[in-house]
């Protein structure tokens, strides 16, 4: 079996003790909620888009250590990110966490968001847990396409 | 054959012995470090029930009420074995009140789809208690959608135990069925249903209880009980899954139109008109499970084997030990179970989530059940998304309390720094 520091890296249970913009913004030109039935988790992410530039992003919501970690450093790369490189992220973010479709090829400075969340990839020897790494990711999906709706993961 | 060796292990109340125990169960000698905690969920498998399901695939397998055969008759002979072994186990009066159904949930939604529409109007008053799990609430309802019951929810007090006097007060001549759990699956508070029977009769409702919990841990004596409909599942009481059992009172059974239409729940088909089979076999549409049943009841003949008593001692003294265990852990908050708590134990470890800790203990063997436990109303009644829940099993001791005990350690260290 797996050591399971590989799954609670330093990093995620930082992040999921002390999560990062934890909040909700006032008045979000965007926002979704995340639901997962399975384990009732749900989270919901605001976004402030200037033009199509994320002028700021954020999240609240109860979950796993893992599902908070996730949302919080999704909303520290994202800042200041176009939608298409959000898009882009999230693509490479869960090819990885998966492992299973091959990975899209990222632009070149989308590396360093890439590498920081990279710890969140050990889920992908849990496959129980692969939710968890991306409920936020699809609320912001959602959030992107259209505001107010809920999202689920099953 | 197997019974001689069973009763060596076991000479007599007293001499339970869940390590000797463990070794019917297969699964622990293929999983030597298992602590298994989620017997809740669904109990392992004992090698009686396993060998006898095969052995019937291998020696006695036709379909029933069909063939002239004698092979056919020899399994139709088995099948009906098993309904007067479930007539035994729950102590009901007649073979026929026993239906084999896929599981309890499967038992709850026949009574609400056919005693349901063909007894009650709009208006008419359905109550439960915020103890259910969905499987007792969301049949209620589509009912309740489909013809305009209403659903009415008992609370529970702040023990978490039901609040009798509450159900009391909601008890009126609008109330025509109570529908409540035996043990709560996700606190294991047992409720006190005798009380409840005696309560709802006197207001003329009719009582269906949810014996998924008790029906493993506790003697059932629905004569004793008065009860009108008992559900129960083969899965937890260490039967195999997609069998369980709908026990209704003949008059009840009867008075009841089909739940589904098919083969075997007929005596004569015209395209003009049908006519239905007596109870239970008019409830029993299709090819039923009849492997499943037979190792039901091998798996009612395991528990017999054991004694009901002596298995109820066991979950008692080892709930008793896991509550005095886990209470003297910091920061580890067991749910309330009102007056009497039996065979299940649903924490809140520090405020890290379920899902988190069962991780930490799966790492070390140790499997437990984390998240809503399918009883969401209760969860945010609580204010808790989820719990995470050990419950017990008859190869259960002290050793895997403490396993459980020290894998919490464990999983504070990880969260706690």
């Amino acid at each position: 079996m797996m050591d399971l520091r590989e799954l609670y890296q330093d990093i995620i249970l930082d992040h999921g003790r002390h999560p990062r913009n934890f909040r909700a913004i006032e008045n979000p030109t965007h926002f979704a909620q995340g639901h997962n039935p399975l384990c009732g988790d749900r989270v919901t992410v605001y976004l402030t888009l200037d033009g199509d530039r994320i002028a700021d992003v954020s999240f609240k919501g109860r979950g796993c250590a893992i599902s908070t970690a996730a949302a919080s450093l999704m909303t520290e790369v994202l800042k200041g990110k176009t939608i298409a490189e959000a898009r882009a992220l999230f693509a490479q973010f869960r090819a990885r966490v998966t492992g299973g479709e091959a990975a899209p090829e990222l632009p070149e400075p989308l590396d360093e968001e890439m590498d920081r969340l990279e710890p969140l990839t050990g889920v992908r020897a849990y496959p129980a847990r692969v939710k968890c790494a991306t409920l936020s990711w699809h609320a912001l999906e959602a959030a992107l396409k259209g505001a107010g709706t809920t999202v689920k993961t099953e | 054959m197997r019974s001689a060796s069973l009763r060596s292990i076991y000479p007599g109340p007293g001499g339970f012995d869940p390590q000797l125990l463990k070794r019917e169960f297969p699964i622990f000698a293929n999983n030597p470090d298992l602590v298994f905690l989620d017997s809740a969920a669904s109990a392992q498998k004992p090698r009686s029930v396993i060998d006898g399901t095969a052995d019937y695939y291998r020696t006695d397998y036709a379909n029933v009420h069909r063939g002239v055969y004698r092979l056919s008759a020899r399994s139709t002979e088995l099948y009906e074995e098993a309904r007067e072994k479930v007539r035994r186990f729950l102590n009901a009066a007649d073979r026929r009140e026993i239906v084999f159904v896929r599981n309890t949930t499967e038992a709850i939604n026949l009574v609400a789809q056919s005693w349901g529409p063909a007894f009650l109007h709009e208006g008419d008053e359905v109550l439960i208690s915020e103890l259910e799990h969905h499987s007792n609430i969301v049949p209620w309802q589509l009912l309740r959608d489909r013809i305009g019951i209403r659903l009415v929810v008992a609370p529970i007090d702040a023990t978490g135990g039901l609040d009798l006097a509450a159900f009391e007060t909601l008890l009126s001549p609008r109330t025509k069925l109570v529908a409540v759990t035996h043990i709560a699956n996700a606190t294991g508070a047992v409720v006190p249903v005798e009380r409840i029977v005696t309560l709802a009769h006197r207001h003329r409702a009719k009582v269906l209880l949810d014996g998924s919990q008790a029906a493993p841990r506790l003697p059932v004596d629905v004569q004793a009980l008065g009860c009108d409909f008992y559900a129960f599942t083969g899965h937890k009481v260490y039967g195999p899954t997609g069998i369980g059992v709908l026990y209704g009172r003949l008059d009840a059974l009867a008075a009841m139109p089909p739940y589904q239409g098919g083969g075997e729940m007929i005596l004569h088909v015209s395209f003009e008109k049908t006519e239905y089979q007596e109870p239970p076999h008019r409830f029993e549409a299709g090819t039923p499970d009849i492997a499943g049943a037979i190792g039901l009841g091998i798996a009612l003949d395991f528990i017999e084997e054991l004694g009901r008593e002596n298995i109820l001692e066991h979950e008692e003294a080892l709930t008793g030990y896991g509550v005095d265990r886990l209470s003297r852990i910091p920061g580890l908050h067991l749910l309330g179970a009102g007056q009497r708590r039996l065979g299940i134990l649903s924490f809140d470890f520090d405020g890290v989530h379920p899902h988190d800790v069962s991780q930490v203990l799966d790492q070390h063997d140790v499997a437990v059940r984390a998240g809503h436990h399918c009883a969401q109303p209760l969860m945010e009644r609580l204010g808790l998304s989820g719990t995470t829940r050990a419950s017990l099993g008859v190869y259960n001791d002290e050793s895997d309390i403490e396993r459980l005990a020290d894998a919490l350690q464990a999983a504070r260290e990880m969260f706690s720094r």
